[in-house]
């Protein structure tokens, strides 16, 4: 494919795409409010000690997050399922998959050594060398 | 009959592909999500590593008697107001101006300076106090999943500034905006990151 050609394929996308390629003014907008929420509400949660006990701050520390990364994704990395003809999803989907494994795996697993292990109790761990 | 199938299949392909395409076909922005996700590999390994260990203090100090929130609030910012302030470079790379592109990108690398340099004082801090990385496995965890992410924003100001003296020299031709947009998805990956080490590592980490 020669240059020029190359150029007008371009410019014909961008054209095709206007305000969307790089995202709109509007979409950073959007995505900066919404994070700087749901930013602002775990924080709170944590530091004024909210909700009655430590379980549930948790929980609704991570469902937050959960919801953020997902703002992030849209507003900020402009991720949607049509994005090179899709193969961006599916490399995410991917990927999550492996850090779902990993993370669940990892934590079965150790969970499982823990619970076989003799216990140790802090004065043992202060005589350790 | 052969025509109308054609057409089926022409619709179909609109329907799939063509109603609008998002990013130039040129492979590299596609090659660059897959690093990216790579990296995401790299970070889900150090998460599970500290998800592992992060309890282990070994009769020493725990992330309740360290973390400083607010420090980490205003970091918070620094990195949530630079992911904006890219965004802002990458409207007015489209719109061809490069003063206003290089001032953006200018804010953001101050932006993320100022996040490095609260994160250093943060570390120095701690090594301080006797809770360096050798003193739990709870803390080299720690440092190795909150050390590699400032890494990476170390190399992402790196290259931000290469981009600042390419930008000033050459103008927003095509390449140098495929350019921008690699960085722009690696800056706001970093700021994607951050949302796990913050509410994972420290809000979760001062609870009791």
């Amino acid at each position: 494919m020669s240059a020029a050609s190359h150029d007008a394929h371009h410019a014909h996308e961008e054209h095709e795409d206007h305000g969307e390629a790089h995202g709109s003014l509007k979409d950073y907008v959007i995505g900066f409010v919404l994070a700087v929420i749901l930013t602002a509400i775990p924080f709170w949660l944590v530091m004024g000690n909210v909700l009655p006990n430590a379980q549930m701050t948790a929980v609704a520390v991570m469902g937050l997050a959960v919801i953020q990364v997902l703002v992030h994704m849209i507003y900020f990395l402009h991720m949607n399922s049509r994005s090179e003809g899709g193969w961006t999803l599916l490399a995410l989907m991917f990927t999550l998959i492996l850090v779902i494994i990993t993370l669940s795996g990892s934590l079965w697993v150790m969970h499982n050594l823990n619970t076989h292990m003799m216990p140790t109790t802090a004065h043992d761990m202060q005589q350790m060398p | 009959m052969a025509s109308q199938a054609h057409a089926l299949t022409e619709a179909d392909k609109n329907r799939f592909y063509l109603t609008k395409e998002h990013h130039p076909e040129n492979g590299t922005l596609l090659g660059f999500w897959i690093y990216l996700m790579s990296d995401c590999l790299i970070f889900a390994v150090l998460f599970a590593c500290y998800a592992v260990l992060g309890r282990n203090y070994a009769a020493g100090p725990s992330g309740a008697d360290l973390f400083d929130l607010q420090l980490v609030a205003i970091n918070t910012g620094l990195l949530l107001l630079s992911s904006i302030t890219y965004g802002f470079a990458m409207i007015s790379a489209q719109a061809k101006k490069v003063k206003p592109v290089l001032i953006w990108l200018g804010i953001t690398g101050l932006l993320g300076l100022g996040f490095l340099s609260l994160e250093l004082y943060e570390f120095h801090h701690l090594i301080q106090e006797g809770a360096g990385p050798q003193r739990s496995a709870f803390l080299s965890s720690f440092f190795v999943l909150v050390g590699t992410h400032g890494l990476h924003v170390t190399f992402g100001i790196i290259w931000l500034v290469t981009l600042m003296v390419q930008v000033a020299q050459r103008g927003l031709g095509a390449e140098m905006k495929r350019r921008l947009m690699c960085l722009s998805m690696f800056w706001h990956f970093l700021d994607v990151i951050w949302i796990g080490v913050f509410s994972f590592v420290y809000l979760l980490g001062v609870l009791k």
